[in-house]
């Protein structure tokens, strides 16, 4: 191993800061004792409390989390269906048409598809709210689970579901014992995919929530035009860190089973 | 006591199991299975021999409902089983990448056809039970696919094919990802479970000698075509082209004219200024017919003097010699320039070799140790 030189470490110590110092400093004001932003006064843990015992965040929190969690459950029903049809379809009549048009939404303008959206939550007479946020959420997310999904489809062995077909399963069945089960990790992932690209969007959620239902990102952006106050550092903190376990956490369990399947199978080279 | 022999398709009476009733299969213009006609009878161990892309895999494909013949008919038992979709026909299929469930254990690999039907919980142990003693996996049925070596997954792939006594078992190249001494070893495992189980097998292969060990009758293959059907020593002995001659094992031409000189005699002319060639042949040449001789290597002697007393004997120069251990191959340049490989067994211990290159040696033959073969 050669050791690092200075040029590695400047650039590496660039790179990281450019990175993560805004967030750090941000972490860092949370535990301001100052009503004030920029003035450091103190360590403090005051914003924290002061943010459980805000109703209308906490509303919006909860709003993000229900519409996260119903959105990203629909995307993945329907995005995993649209990848199974467009990978196991055979050829049909405009089949690379619509696999063109389901990646669409990927490269859309949020801005268009939010407003799009918006004309027809009006044009159908939908009262703007959770329903409405939801259906724009699967709408968009959709895709993405779909991507997911069907690049593990493309290298699934086939022979997996006609085995299952030709030991009596109906081509239902394949799919639910033997498909599904195989490629769940990548539906797993689709659905996170989803989770978190609900929990962070701001453009679509704000052409289609209403006055009845705020998420927490339409309520943090309106809260910080009217200044940026240390709960808003503090909820950025707490989401921070809830982000942080969970991908530290996924990778871990995922690299565990990697690990544990690698020695099983050099184990079963042996016998 | 003698042992009857097992060849029902010598009995007229006898109803094939498999019929295949001018089948054709074509992928777009493209004709994978060209207007053929086959009968494969119970309790046989049939094997497709055939190069890649002759249409032997989607013959298999047909018979497990995964392709539909574009026209004939495939019967199975008498019934057409166009209509019947792969869930529903008694025949099951070992697939060459062995397609087992990597989320399920070996036990319930083994048992998942048998839960489709609904079995009674004891019924279905029983049975699993007796598939993984059939295929000595006993202490492996609690493993994962991936826990377990490439043999024994083999014998899972098999036991989960056999677990619902199929009428039918296709197998797919089915030792294709084993090596050399396992595939030999597997052969006879495999040999032995058909006769314990009495069930019809066809076997997919691309390997002459694997069809050769295995099969009761082996149909060679070519471009959607059976060239030829038979006994595994009718297919080597006396097969009935050039193409399934030379397909099989290591094979002498030599092409000249016919003449007929006497009961199922005919004298070979193939080389102006030499002796024509004496052979034997049931099959009815005219004269000036033109025709092919195929000799195998390993019915040539090779001679330091001018053999006497015998029909065939050609003088040639060795260009090579191939050692194989078991075997010595000599090539042999004769009269033309045509070069005729002549095989001895080396049945002494490092024998001193009685030939060399450029050596000048006399080949010879029987009349009926070659094939007479027509254009």
């Amino acid at each position: 191993m050669s050791r690092l030189s200075w040029f590695n470490v400047t650039s590496l110590t660039l790179g990281f800061a450019f990175l993560y110092l805004p967030m750090v400093i941000l972490i860092i004001y949370s535990f301001n004792a100052s009503q004030l932003v920029t003035v450091w006064a103190g360590f403090s843990t005051r914003w924290y409390g002061e943010l459980l015992r805000n109703e209308a965040f906490l509303d919006a929190a909860w709003v993000t989390i229900k519409v996260a969690i119903m959105s990203s459950t629909l995307a993945t029903v329907l995005g995993t269906m649209a990848a199974y049809v467009l990978v196991r379809g055979g050829r049909f009549m405009g089949r690379t048409l619509f696999s063109g048009m389901i990646y669409a939404p990927l490269v859309m303008p949020e801005v268009i598809t939010g407003l799009s959206l918006l004309l027809l939550f009006i044009g159908i007479g939908l009262d703007r709210g959770v329903l409405t946020i939801v259906l724009a959420h699967t709408t968009f997310s959709m895709c993405f689970v779909s991507v997911v999904v069907s690049s593990r489809l493309l290298t699934f062995d086939r022979s997996l579901e006609e085995a299952a077909l030709d030991l009596g399963c109906s081509a239902f069945d394949a799919f639910r014992l033997v498909t599904l089960p195989i490629i769940a990790p990548a539906v797993v992932s689709g659905w996170l995919l989803a989770f978190t690209l609900s929990l962070d969007d701001l453009v679509i959620a704000s052409f289609t929530a209403g006055p009845a239902a705020t998420t927490l990102p339409i309520k943090i952006f309106s809260a910080v035009r009217l200044g940026v106050s240390p709960e808003i550092n503090a909820l950025s903190t707490i989401m921070i860190a809830v982000v942080t376990v969970g991908v530290i956490t996924a990778s871990l369990v995922s690299k565990r089973s990697m690990v544990r399947k690698q020695k099983e199978e050099r184990a079963a080279g042996q016998t | 006591m003698a042992q009857t022999v097992f060849a029902p398709w010598d009995e007229p009476a006898e109803k094939p199991l498999i019929r295949f009733r001018n089948v054709t299969k074509r992928f777009g213009s493209f004709v994978a299975i060209d207007d053929l006609t086959l009968d494969i009878f119970e309790r046989e161990f049939f094997a497709l021999l055939g190069p890649s892309g002759c249409g032997k895999t989607t013959m298999m494909r047909m018979l497990a409902g995964f392709e539909d013949p574009t026209a004939g008919a495939i019967e199975l038992a008498g019934e057409d089983i166009a209509a019947v979709p792969p869930n529903k026909r008694a025949v099951n299929m070992m697939f060459q990448s062995y397609a087992l469930f990597p989320h399920l254990s070996v036990y319930e690999n083994i048992a998942f056809g048998l839960r489709r039907d609904k079995r009674p919980k004891a019924d279905l142990d029983d049975r699993v039970a007796e598939m993984l003693k059939l295929t000595r996996l006993e202490k492996f049925a609690r493993r994962k696919p991936h826990q377990i070596s490439g043999g024994q997954r083999q014998r899972v792939a098999l036991a989960r094919s056999l677990a619902k006594a199929p009428k039918l078992l296709l197998l797919d190249e089915p030792l294709g990802a084993l090596d050399a001494k396992l595939r030999q070893a597997t052969q006879f495992e495999l040999m032995d479970i058909q006769e314990k189980t009495g069930t019809t097998f066809v076997i997919v292969t691309h390997d002459q000698e694997e069809a050769m060990t295995v099969a009761s009758r082996v149909a060679v293959m070519d471009e959607g075509r059976i060239m030829q059907v038979a006994t595994p020593e009718r297919i080597y002995e006396a097969p009935d082209s050039v193409y399934v001659a030379d397909f099989i094992g290591e094979v002498n031409i030599v092409s000249g004219r016919a003449r007929a000189i006497g009961d199922e005699r005919y004298a070979v002319e193939w080389q102006e200024g030499q002796t024509p060639l004496i052979a034997a042949s049931e099959r009815p040449f005219a004269d000036g017919q033109p025709c092919h001789l195929a000799l195998r290597p390993e019915k040539v002697a090779i001679h330091a003097e001018q053999p006497s007393d015998i029909d065939n004997a050609v003088q040639g120069k060795i260009l090579d010699i191939a050692y194989l251990g078991n075997l010595s191959t000599y090539h042999v340049e004769v009269p033309g320039g045509q070069v005729i490989k002549a095989q001895t067994a080396n049945t002494r211990r490092i024998s001193r070799r009685s030939y060399t290159w450029e050596d000048t040696v006399w080949l010879s033959w029987t009349p009926t140790a070659g094939v007479l073969l027509p254009e």
